[in-house]
């Protein structure tokens, strides 16, 4: 969704950065992204999340997998968001839970970047039948529908725990980016400061690393917030359906044990809605960053102020 | 003529390739597939089930890997799924066609409205940039795309459902209605789809307004409305005729590409909603390790996507010169 305003961004974006190839750097990024307001929001949930994940024992009152409270109390000083139908503390889970929830967006943002990188822009390099089928396999990881083919597969690879969860999101989620990357990469091929290196007589792995791959910066770290987004919400499904590790703890079990344990109906409906609020604000963190970028790559869609 | 052909390609080989996937899963697990079958069944099946799950993996002892995935082809294209094994002793096709008109129907009306509303929106936002649908909605969409479909269906439910009481909490229909063509049942069924239809409309909408309303103002910027506005052509006019007409074409190509993405959030909020569609179906399958069910769905979403594609394309071909020409 959206490729097309994409790519009209990302030859705004080389227009730009093509001037001074040298100075695409991350300078540039972390200097825009803390002038835009929305990315600023961005960074600070991201922050918060981040150290609730690093040091969740000093922050956490209890025990999360301890069910020694009584069930379903309400929110209190004790307990600040009620305990489970199982008798243990919500706070404390949602505050574990961190860790796996951002560990899966962040690795498996990481990854499929990677993979979209590796393929895009090696489609573009190369030109003729291995971009041809390169380009092939990447519309077909593209069209075949996301959610039925990662039940499909974790459901195979079931128990498999966290690695298998973060695979089935890797396989599923790097399709996007390889076209975008392909198609940038594709753009910047007939520069002239790769003619130049080419005619250096420097290898194409250092053509493609040291060349090619800082003047897309921008692209590849919106890539990123964009698959982490999708991680996070992927993984929050899977698990929520009983198909990650349920003895983990992390938002998406949480609202695996809340739905089967009927907690809307039982009287602990904050079982169910917190950890949601914590998987919809981190995705909205990353959500917001990526918006942000695009507004920084093309000027064109930032804000307006209104005029007569 | 050249692009018929490549796009005739990728048809097939995703086509393809969605079916040797389902072949391959199978054998990967541990010990190959029948002995994983059988462990895991031990004790629960009949010899003839056991069978009929070698009828839709395609697993025979007799015949080597080559023959047994020529016959599992076979198999496939001439529509024999094989028998369920959480229905046993349904076909898997009969199981499918009691879920699919409910899918259609909800899933399918929600889309459009969705799509629709979106594009309209997106389409009035761009036309004024700055204004209330301009400044406001993009950013509201942006957070709400955040959450997961699933869990807006339970806040839904939990708002509207039990704590007001307006809508019915789960379900297709209530089940002291008879299922036949009468105005009780039709009333019944429309009032238990609201509440999904109404989640599935409120979380897939962004998308379409963001795109349309990105496609809308690079419209905008062309000469030709520069031109329409120094014509004096009425703002209506160049709103919808001119600018919109050309900024609509990405969204149909989006509407076709991110119908899997619409049909997956879909599937989530059906198993919300226990609502009896195929998302609800998938969940059983998996829960009841009923192979044969899951993978099936799985093909048919699947199609069901390349054919949204497909028709996405040459709909496109037609009304956009450009795309034959570039071929």
């Amino acid at each position: 969704m959206g490729l097309d305003v994409r790519l009209v961004a990302d030859q705004s974006a080389i227009q730009a950065e093509a001037a001074r190839p040298e100075a695409g750097g991350l300078h540039i990024v972390g200097r825009a992204l803390l002038g835009n307001r929305k990315a600023l929001a961005g960074v600070i949930i991201l922050g918060i999340f981040l150290v609730l994940a690093i040091i969740p024992g000093m922050l956490a009152p209890y025990d999360p997998h301890a069910q020694i409270f009584a069930q379903t109390l309400g929110p209190s000083r004790e307990h600040l968001l009620g305990t489970t139908g199982n008798g243990q503390d919500i706070f404390s889970q949602l505050i574990w839970g961190t860790r796996e929830s951002l560990a899966i967006a962040i690795i498996a943002g990481l990854l499929a970047t990677g993979i979209s990188l590796l393929i895009g822009v090696s489609s573009a390099y190369l030109g003729g039948l291995s971009d041809h089928v390169l380009s092939l396999v990447t519309d077909v990881f593209l069209v075949i529908p996301t959610l039925p083919l990662m039940i499909v597969l974790a459901a195979y690879a079931r128990n498999g725990g966290l690695a298998v969860l973060i695979s089935v999101i890797v396989v599923t989620g790097w399709s996007y980016g390889a076209r975008q990357l392909r198609s940038q990469a594709l753009s910047l091929r007939n520069r002239e400061f790769l003619d130049a290196a080419r005619v250096r007589g420097e290898r194409s792995g250092y053509v493609i690393v040291f060349e090619i791959l800082p003047t897309m910066t921008s692209l590849i770290v919106a890539n990123f917030l964009g698959v982490a987004l999708y991680a996070v919400l992927a993984a929050a499904g899977l698990q929520f359906i009983g198909l990650g590790n349920p003895s983990d703890m992390s938002w998406g079990t949480m609202l695996f044990w809340a739905q089967n344990n009927g907690a809307l109906n039982a009287g602990s409906p904050l079982w169910a809605i917190v950890p949601g609020l914590c998987i919809g604000l981190l995705g909205a963190a990353f959500a917001l960053l990526n918006y942000a970028f695009d507004e920084i790559t093309n000027p064109a869609l930032r804000p307006v102020r209104r005029r007569r | 003529m050249r692009y018929l052909v490549r796009r005739l390609e990728f048809f097939v080989v995703t086509l393809w390739a969605a079916l040797t996937l389902n072949f391959i899963l199978p054998r990967l697990l541990p010990g190959g597939p029948e002995v994983a079958l059988l462990t895991r069944f031990h004790g629960r099946i009949q010899p003839a089930t056991i069978k009929s799950l070698e009828v839709a993996l395609g697993i025979r002892n007799d015949q080597n890997a080559i023959q047994q995935y020529l016959s599992y082809m076979g198999n496939m294209l001439r529509g024999d799924f094989g028998v369920s094994l959480g229905f046993y002793p349904q076909r898997v096709s009969h199981v499918i066609m009691l879920a699919l008109p409910w899918t259609l129907g909800l899933v399918g009306t929600a889309t459009l409205i969705a799509f629709l509303l979106g594009t309209l929106i997106g389409i009035l936002g761009a036309w004024r940039r700055g204004g209330i649908l301009d400044s406001v909605l993009p950013p509201i969409f942006v957070v709400t795309s955040a959450f997961p479909y699933f869990w807006i269906g339970l806040i839904c439910i939990l708002v509207f459902a039990i704590t007001l009481g307006w809508f019915p909490q789960a379900f297709g229909n209530s089940s002291e209605v008879t299922s036949e063509l009468s105005w009780t049942f039709i009333s019944d069924v429309l009032w238990h789809s609201i509440l999904p239809a109404f989640t599935i409309v409120l979380t897939s909408i962004g998308g379409w307004i963001l795109t349309m309303r990105n496609n809308m103002i690079t419209t905008l910027a062309e000469d030709y409305i520069k031109m329409a506005r120094a014509k004096g052509l009425s703002p209506t006019r160049i709103m919808f005729q001119y600018a919109a007409r050309n900024a609509i074409l990405p969204n149909l190509v989006g509407f076709a590409m991110s119908l899997g993405f619409v049909i997956s959030g879909a599937l989530l909020v059906e198993i919300v909603f226990n609502y009896p569609g195929l998302g609800t179906f998938l969940l059983q399958a998996v829960k009841n390790e009923d192979f044969s069910l899951m993978q099936t769905l799985f093909l048919l979403i699947t199609v069901a996507v390349l054919l949204a594609v497909m028709v996405a394309d040459f709909l496109t071909a037609w009304l956009d010169p450009r795309t034959r020409e570039r071929g």
